[in-house]
């Protein structure tokens, strides 16, 4: 092997070199993956928003300039889609951040009896195969003989929803077929409480805070790390769904367009119309928008995350 | 873990060297504080107990369901567990059973033979000789027996219609395989990034992070796209090739285990002549067995309940699929379905995760609080 020094740069020793080398074959794996797998695909994306490219071209490929970014201004499908997608994010993402932190609060309380069999049974529809899941929380939510409806009738509401048949109750209803998947956040939840040092607890006593003053002044700055992780990747996920309504009516959007999220309307071009051109130029946009929430999560960050190490 | 040590505290054993604490333990204001304690536990745990039933109560709403034939499930108001008019079969015919009062005070379920207006001939099914009863009365006033009547062959029916031993033979091979693609690929990237320093290090796992938070959909398409073009959707390969080439959240967690082994042990191994590969195999696997095992479970359970990927690179060929897509598709022809059969598929698809969580449930929990709490 010839040797190599470059200039301005301490040249390394032949042990250093050596473990270099072996770092970079170890990892090599996940290099290849990701640019396999994630980063040339994520290119090629791109570069096919400027083409006419289909899954079976019938005209000439051909670079189209902006024109499928023109077609997705204009298109109110696709603002429609968004639209949905955010309305549910309104409804759902509050949901799956603070149910599985209510739920943890909960579990971690000295005053429950067994938790250790609790954890367990609150964490088991986690594993559940999500098909499975819609299709059982469907039977739940029946309008006629559905155990929630069955419930509310119980408890004097009349007329309760037609859930998965309403432009409106359509939401919760997705709501309550996504709340098995609590588990997950729950427990990430649960390690973080048992990560405060009591004293901390014991001072805020002394210094005569309630169950209220301990949760606002201790609890909650101490996991704001957690809540910070839960919600980034409660928006990642929550712009990305579409599965559920996948499943639920094969995607055709019913209840009156009400289920066409933006990532369903995405596969639809993509799959059911083969156009990969404009299916790639949504999916950057929704890549985009992503991007931007992320970020500006991560930029307020600063203001509400306490991060114990730093400083 | 620790949680055993939170336990113990709060039970609080009495202190005996102390004698102040002793005092106000024997005080009646403590007995007090330990009878609104009782009292707070036991609200709690009631709270926490209905909460858990109401989470879980679409189990049972499932296994009622998958019990019954489509005119119990259709009944509204319905009972919860299958029930049908008793019938007997009498000369060839069916009859309908009711129960049958006697003035000597008995009830006896007989089957209703000929009709009458004042007086009805029944038949008793439990008398072999079968000779004709006469009753007076009304007939329309006895009420029907209802006989438990479970649909246990709705399991053996799925199990034929939706072809489950093929699904379930596709979807154990593809989760195997991936599962040992994962850990293999995983184990080394990891072993690189915790052992090994070389120029762009932190920069690359930063990269590794940030792929956890990257969106699916802007990567799929080129892939489906690629993958069409090589001939490979219609086989299993899109779904097995990539575990072979790590994924962050696996390496994430097998590198955040591997950092807390001391590097003591692997310089020891060092000194004794081993090399990169052998102190990966002979020291640092044999220790990792934990979150190894907790990858494995991760990655059974994540493939086995995958349905976007299968879906979109098997579904041209119904001999590949796996169970969540062939029970998608089989709940997808529904008009004329059986909800009971859909309900049976659906047990069946998750009996082996939730199996495979309630053994490892240990180390599954340990790396949700890995990847979740340490970033």
């Amino acid at each position: 092997m010839t040797v190599i020094t470059l200039p301005r740069r301490r040249p390394r020793s032949r042990l250093a070199r050596t473990e270099a080398k072996w770092g970079l074959i170890f990892i090599a794996p996940w290099i290849v993956g990701f640019l396999a797998f994630t980063l040339l695909p994520m290119t090629a994306t791109f570069i096919f928003t400027f083409t006419n490219i289909a899954l079976d071209q019938k005209v000439p490929l051909s670079f189209v300039g902006l024109s499928n970014y023109q077609t997705l201004v204009s298109d109110s499908d696709a603002w429609g889609s968004l639209g949905v997608t955010l309305r549910f994010a309104i409804l759902a993402l509050p949901i799956n951040v603070l149910l599985p932190f209510g739920l943890a609060l909960l579990l971690n309380s000295r005053h429950l009896k067994g938790s250790g069999l609790f954890r367990v049974l609150f964490f088991m529809p986690y594993v559940v195969p999500f098909v499975a899941g819609v299709l059982i929380w469907e039977t739940m939510l029946n309008p006629a003989d559905g155990w929630i409806n069955e419930f509310l009738r119980v408890i004097g509401i009349a007329h309760p929803p037609d859930w998965l048949r309403d432009t409106t109750w359509v939401y919760p209803g997705l709501v309550f077929i996504g709340v098995w998947g609590i588990g997950g956040g729950t427990i990430v939840y649960l390690a973080g409480l048992k990560g405060i040092p009591t004293e901390y607890y014991d001072a805020a006593r002394i210094d005569g805070a309630g169950y209220a003053g301990q949760l606002r002044h201790v609890t909650l700055p101490l996991l704001s790390p957690v809540i910070f992780y839960t919600l980034v990747l409660g928006v990642v996920e929550v712009l990305q769904y579409f599965l559920v309504p996948l499943v639920l009516n094969q995607g055709t959007g019913e209840p009156g367009g009400s289920t066409l999220f933006l990532n369903l309307y995405i596969y639809k071009n993509f799959f059911t119309y083969q156009n990969i051109a404009y299916g790639s130029t949504m999916a950057w946009f929704l890549f985009v928008i992503t991007l931007a929430i992320t970020l500006a999560l991560f930029g307020t960050a600063r203001r509400w995350v306490y991060y114990a190490g730093e400083r | 873990m620790d949680r055993a040590e939170t336990d113990v505290s709060s039970a609080a054993p009495p202190v005996r060297r102390l004698g102040l604490r002793t005092r106000l333990r024997s005080g009646p204001g403590v007995r007090r504080r330990s009878a609104r304690n009782a009292t707070q536990s036991f609200t709690i745990t009631f709270i926490t107990v209905i909460i858990v039933a109401a989470f879980l109560s679409p189990l049972l709403r499932s296994f009622t369901m998958s019990i019954k034939n489509p005119d119990q499930n259709a009944q509204v108001d319905g009972p919860l567990l299958p029930y049908t008019a008793a019938s007997y079969t009498y000369n060839g015919r069916e009859f309908d059973v009711y129960q049958v009062p006697f003035p000597d005070g008995t009830t006896r379920e007989l089957a209703l033979i000929r009709k009458g207006r004042s007086s009805s001939e029944f038949v008793d099914p439990k008398d072999a000789s079968q000779t004709l009863i006469t009753w007076q009365g009304q007939w329309r006033s006895l009420t029907p027996a209802y006989a438990f009547d479970p649909q246990w062959h709705n399991y053996a029916d799925v199990w034929e219609q939706i072809n489950y031993p093929r699904l379930l033979f596709n979807t154990l091979a593809i989760a195997l395989i991936g599962t040992l693609g994962t850990i293999v690929s995983c184990t080394l990237v990891a072993y690189g990034f915790a052992r090994f320093r070389f120029p762009g290090r932190n920069l690359l796992f930063v990269l590794v992070i940030a792929t956890i938070f990257l969106p699916s959909t802007v990567v799929i398409i080129p892939e489906y796209f690629v993958f069409s073009k090589i001939g490979w959707v219609g086989t299993w390969l899109p779904l097995l090739v990539p575990a072979f080439f790590a994924n962050a959240y696996d390496v994430f967690l097998l590198r955040q285990y591997l950092l807390t082994i001391p590097r003591e042990m692997d310089e020891a191994a060092a000194i004794d002549g081993a090399g990169p590969v052998r102190t990966l195999v002979s020291v640092l696997i044999p220790q990792a067995w934990p979150v190894i095992i907790a990858v494995s479970v991760f990655h059974l359970v994540y493939s086995w309940n995958d349905f976007f990927t299968p879906l979109i690179y098997l579904s041209t060929n119904p001999d590949l699929v796996t169970l969540p897509v062939g029970l998608a598709s089989f709940s997808g022809a529904r008009i004329a379905a059986n909800p009971g059969l859909i309900q049976a598929g659906t047990l069946m698809t998750m009996v082996i995760p939730i199996v495979l969580f309630l053994i490892f449930q240990r180390f599954f929990t340990r790396g949700i609080v890995i990847t979740g709490v340490e970033k």
